[in-house]
């Protein structure tokens, strides 16, 4: 695929991640974060580990620190919760800075935040290097059910539409003097939400339409375009191997 | 049909036509179209111009008549002469967002011959043929979103032409097109060597490109004859809510 859908996630940059096929990115991104969920909370150094996995791969992916810095903000409101969880805690307590914590809490809070921000990195690292187009392509040779991927497909081409179609909505709205300020002068916003699902809902049916007139009969034809080699299955399985061998150093050693 | 008359690339025969909520769309329409010939269908909205294309493809079906492509019959429960009707007769809808769907614009190009069977070389060859003879063949990897509406009209036209038909639909080529754009559409449109059948409410565009015109009013055909007659002659477009835009006179050079 050459140029691809762009989405907010994805950085256009020539780097030999970028040209792994989709499916063994997906496959790999997958695999080390089952690895990294699957390690006990206590072992540090295999955290520290992982991290260093994940940062060889943004080097290699040539995707700037602060960019996944600003894009992992996601993980924000399950690290508010973490830091809930020291305090809320049961069971043997510590003092620190005059504050009383909870060991077992402290040890909750390390959990969903490491493995919370590893898996995160891992897949903005995805985003970063595949386009949306890429990522339904390789879910596709993953064998994933096709009424999953044809959704997106379809997800990814109405989107936009949708969304100009809603900002166009809103323009004629306040064109016309509505200025909400107060929660009862919402109805016209919900009276246009609505139509936006009606518009979507008539456009199904002539996109079908189109569809049936050029020999639709149920089944999209398969992108064939080269699927991934050996060896770009090797080098993507370099990332899983490594934390699962990190993982069992840890919990061996 | 007798055994010495040449088969017309359309034959329709007293079709008619009720939608399910009994509002009746087609009353007995009687239309052919020669090889080769390009005829534009006039008539004011509702007049079942749509209805009428919806069953060229055999998409609607159901009422009395018969409808012919190139000497063979819609038939909508043989499905696998459906398909061969459905590349023959490509129909290019109004608005080329309910047409383009795949994320890039090869790919759309690809869906009609795909599902004809065609895979690899072929098909890719197809698409490029398509893309040329639009004039498009430098954005073939580009999202259809990104495209001006005047070229996504005509990937559109490229994604019908694909799949090589003998005849060719379009459904209001030139509505919402800038003047540039509507001339491009108009000199890829003269070039192309297949029937042509184009619904408009655009005179003289119809005037530009067909040498002949028929005129559906009530689900019925209520005139057929040389464009230009046609449109010199006031008192039938005014019974039929047609209209000449202002200061311009069907003259031919």
């Amino acid at each position: 695929m050459g140029a691809g859908h762009a989405h907010p996630l994805h950085l256009d940059r020539p780097s030999p991640v970028h040209r792994l096929a989709p499916e063994v990115k997906i496959l790999a991104t997958l695999l080390f974060t089952i690895v990294v969920v699957l390690t006990p909370r206590e072992e540090f150094s295999a955290f520290g580990g992982y991290a260093l996995l994940l940062a060889a791969v943004a080097v290699l992916a040539r995707v700037p620190v602060g960019w996944l810095a600003k894009r992992a903000m996601i993980e924000l409101p399950f690290v508010v919760l973490a830091v809930a969880l020291p305090f809320a805690g049961q069971g043997e307590r510590v003092e620190w800075l005059g504050l009383s914590l909870s060991v077992d809490g402290l040890y909750g809070a390390w959990n969903i935040f490491a493995k919370g921000t590893l898996g995160v990195v891992a897949s903005l690292l995805l985003a970063a290097s595949t386009t949306m187009r890429d990522l339904i392509l390789g879910l596709d040779r993953l064998r994933c059910p096709s009424v999953f991927t044809q959704i997106a497909t379809f997800m990814l081409r109405y989107l936009d539409i949708l969304a100009d179609d809603a900002r166009r909505m809103r323009i004629a709205r306040l064109s016309r003097g509505y200025d909400p300020r107060f929660l009862w002068q919402v109805k016209a916003f919900a009276v246009s939400v609505g139509a936006l699902f009606l518009r979507a809902y008539e456009r199904g049916e002539r996109v079908y339409l189109a569809m049936v007139s050029r020999g639709y009969d149920g089944r999209l034809p398969r992108p064939e375009a080269g699927s991934a080699t050996a060896a770009q299955w090797a080098q993507s399985a370099a990332l899983p191997v490594a934390a699962a061998g990190i993982a069992l150093a840890a919990v061996l050693g | 049909m007798t055994a010495g008359e040449t088969a017309a690339a359309l034959r329709v025969e007293g079709l008619t036509y009720a939608y399910p909520d009994g509002s009746v769309a087609l009353r007995g329409v009687d239309l052919t179209v020669g090889e080769g010939e390009r005829v534009a269908l006039l008539g004011p909205n509702g007049a079942g111009k749509t209805t009428l294309v919806l069953h060229l493809n055999g998409v609607l079906h159901g009422g009395a008549g018969t409808v012919e492509v190139g000497g063979l019959r819609v038939e909508a429960r043989d499905r696998a002469r459906l398909s061969e009707i459905r590349r023959r007769v490509g129909i290019v809808f109004q608005d080329p967002d309910d047409q383009l769907f795949m994320p890039t614009v090869a790919e759309d190009v690809a869906f009609g011959p795909a599902n004809l069977g065609l895979r690899g070389a072929e098909l890719s060859e197809r698409v490029d043929e398509a893309l040329e003879a639009v004039g498009m063949a430098e954005h073939r990897d580009q999202v259809p979103h990104h495209l001006s509406f005047g070229q996504r009209r005509r990937v559109a036209v490229a994604t019908v032409l694909a799949m090589r038909p003998q005849l060719l639909v379009l459904d209001e080529p030139s509505s919402n097109l800038d003047p540039a754009s509507r001339r491009e559409l108009a000199e890829i449109l003269q070039r192309l060597p297949v029937t042509v059948l184009m619904v408009t409410h655009d005179l003289p565009y119809a005037m530009q490109l067909c040498p002949r015109s028929v005129i559906l009013d009530g689900g019925r055909i209520a005139a057929d004859g040389a464009t230009a007659g046609l449109l010199a002659d006031d008192d039938l477009l005014r019974a039929h809510r047609l209209e000449l835009p202002y200061g311009f006179h069907p003259v031919r050079p």
